[in-house]
């Protein structure tokens, strides 16, 4: 089984692979700790917050299957594409770093997640509103989970405080590409099927901003520029996630596991 | 049983039996659960607390092996069900962790324990994953040998123990079914994944035997294990339980159990096996096995990389008490 190209998609199935590819490279790196957590019980969130995302994903990708008309599996998605067609922001891809790496990178996400499936659940994609409704739960709790840390860390010892302050330096950069509208989104919002980043980014930065003031760390002012990810263009990292997430298929193509 | 048991009882100075002893005996006879706050003897304490302190080491070591597979799992599917597993077994040390602190010793001293070296786990954990089969082949033999030696401990006569044992168990069936289904698949997939499959049950079929313990000889907590009704079976009897429930499985789905001298017994019923390597089983436990010193020093890594995070939660939480009480303070 070769490399899938997909020639030209429809911007919904565009859409509904941005959607799925964050959570699947989200999920993939939050799994990377299992085992190696600062505590038991963070053992346990993060394998957590991992399966939610990963199965959010796959729900996605079904969905863009019916749309595809191809017959396509999950699995021919998450597998048999290169990082040119890998689709998800920036952001979910970056290494966890440290704890405060990982949490930094999971408010500023989930922040994001949250309003994001609150208004996916009025879309005209009845199976996309559908799995927005499952999803908005989970990212109220990924948010909390985050948020917390966000403030404990935050407003913890003068390392963990330092500590925040790299890893909010080194991800805020990404947080920009959240909130692009190219014309697949502008299309889609149009249709009502997709959900309009205009809305999305004022609650965001409401809630990213209430966790910045209880923790006691400066917020950046500067809106984040780094961007590419919608089109493919990815940092160095993606490469090496699908090296190893796809290593077996890749090696073995077309055998059923 | 009894009999045997009065031979456990600890004698005061002057050579008589402490009473409470007897009465702790009577109960533990009598099938009656025994609480963390009622009097039980020290050496009945201690040996709980080091089986119990294990087996939650166990659980948190084992999460390594199995996680190292995570992220290359073949299928979102796969990938899925692992990190479900292996979150079950942080889940699982957890509970035992806490079944422990209820004999008076705190976790923190058992993780330091475990980082340190001087603790001991299971010494499935010290082989290396080193396939997809691997997977597989610890949900179906690692936690199908896990399963014959837990199913018994639900009713071991320390009540929260027993009780932790339970919700365990249930969640570890689960697994050793998912397991067989894995290498099911594989078996019955291309010549490749067959081949992987039984490469695989070639390097774990010998140490999952091993998993029962020294032979019931060699057994040196044995008895006193059994009178106290921690333990319920001897390690052979329970080993002699997995081989049967295993070599028909592994025969059902075309793999051959690396063992030329296995054979039927007709007359016992039994499958018979060959000799254990009880030299490799030792040199494990002693901290020689292909993996000890890696699957330690991950867990130290954790632990040392994951102090800064506690001190902060620590010192976060006395911020908050000290605000919060200064706000009541302000307010009353």
């Amino acid at each position: 089984m070769s490399t899938l190209v997909l020639s030209s998609p429809s911007p919904h199935l565009n859409y509904l692979l941005r959607l799925a590819d964050d959570q699947l490279i989200l999920g993939h790196r939050l799994s990377e700790w299992t085992g190696h957590a600062p505590m038991l019980e963070e053992d346990i969130a993060l394998a957590n917050i991992a399966l939610d995302h990963i199965g959010a994903a796959r729900s996605l990708y079904d969905r863009a299957s019916e749309i595809h008309g191809e017959g396509l599996t999950e699995d021919d998605y998450a597998y048999r594409r290169d990082a040119r067609a890998y689709l998800n922001c920036l952001l979910v891809e970056r290494p966890n770093g440290d704890f405060a790496h990982t949490i930094v990178r999971q408010l500023f996400y989930s922040a994001f997640a949250l309003p994001l499936w609150e208004a996916l659940t009025r879309s005209a994609d009845e199976t996309l509103a559908a799995i927005a409704a499952k999803s908005e739960k989970e990212a109220r709790y990924h948010v909390r989970h985050s948020g917390d840390w966000f403030i404990r860390l935050g407003d913890g010892t003068d390392e963990s405080r330092a500590r925040m302050e790299a890893a909010i330096a080194s991800l805020w950069p990404y947080t920009g590409e959240l909130f692009e509208a190219d014309a697949v989104v502008t299309g889609l919002v149009g249709e009502g099927i997709a959900a309009d980043p205009a809305a999305i980014e004022p609650l965001w930065r409401e809630t990213v901003a209430a966790a910045f003031e209880e923790a006691g760390l400066a917020m950046p002012i500067a809106r984040g520029a780094q961007t590419g990810g919608r089109s493919g263009r990815h940092t160095e990292h993606l490469g090496f996630i699908l090296a190893d997430l796809q290593y077996l298929q890749r090696a073995y193509p077309g055998a059923s596991w | 049983m009894y009999t045997q048991a009065l031979n456990n009882l600890d004698l005061n100075e002057d050579g008589a039996v402490d009473p409470r002893e007897a009465r702790f005996m009577a109960r533990v006879d009598a099938e009656e659960r025994i609480e963390p706050n009622d009097f039980m003897p020290e050496g009945y304490r201690k040996t709980l607390v080091r089986q119990i302190a294990q087996h939650a080491h166990s659980e948190i070591i084992g999460m390594l092996p199995e996680g190292n597979w995570i992220t290359r799992a073949p299928s979102l599917r796969r990938k899925a069900a692992l990190i479900a597993k292996v979150q079950d077994e942080g889940g699982h040390g957890l509970y035992l962790y806490c079944a422990a602190e209820t004999l008076g010793k705190s976790r923190e001293e058992m993780m330091d324990e475990l980082v340190e070296g001087r603790a001991k786990y299971s010494s499935i954990f010290n082989y290396p994953t080193l396939t997809w089969a691997d997977i597989g082949m610890i949900g179906w033999l690692v936690d199908g040998a896990a399963i014959m030696n837990q199913i018994p401990l639900c009713r071991c006569s320390y009540g929260p123990y027993a009780r932790a044992m339970i919700r365990i168990c249930k969640e570890e069936s689960f697994h050793q079914r998912q397991g067989y289904e894995q290498i099911m698949t594989l078996a019955a997939g291309t010549p490749e994944q067959k081949a992987m499959a039984q490469d695989a049950l070639d390097r774990w079929w010998w140490p999952s035997i091993m998993m029962f313990g020294p032979p019931d000889a060699a057994s040196i907590h044995s008895a006193k294990s059994m009178a106290w009704k921690i333990k319920r079976f001897t390690n052979d009897e329970l080993r002699q339980k997995f081989i049967d429930a295993t070599v028909p499985q592994a025969h059902r789905i075309g793999l051959e159990i690396p063992d030329p001298d296995l054979r039927f017994d007709e007359e016992s019923g039994h499958w018979v096996i060959g000799e254990i390597d009880w030299d490799e089983f030792n040199r494990v436990l002693a901290g020689d096995g292909p993996c000890n010193a890696d699957r330690v020093a991950t867990r130290k890594a954790a632990q040392e990389s994951g102090a800064w995070v506690r001190e902060a939660a620590l010192a976060h939480a006395e911020k908050r008490a000290r605000r919060d009480a200064a706000e009541a303070k302000a307010a009353a």
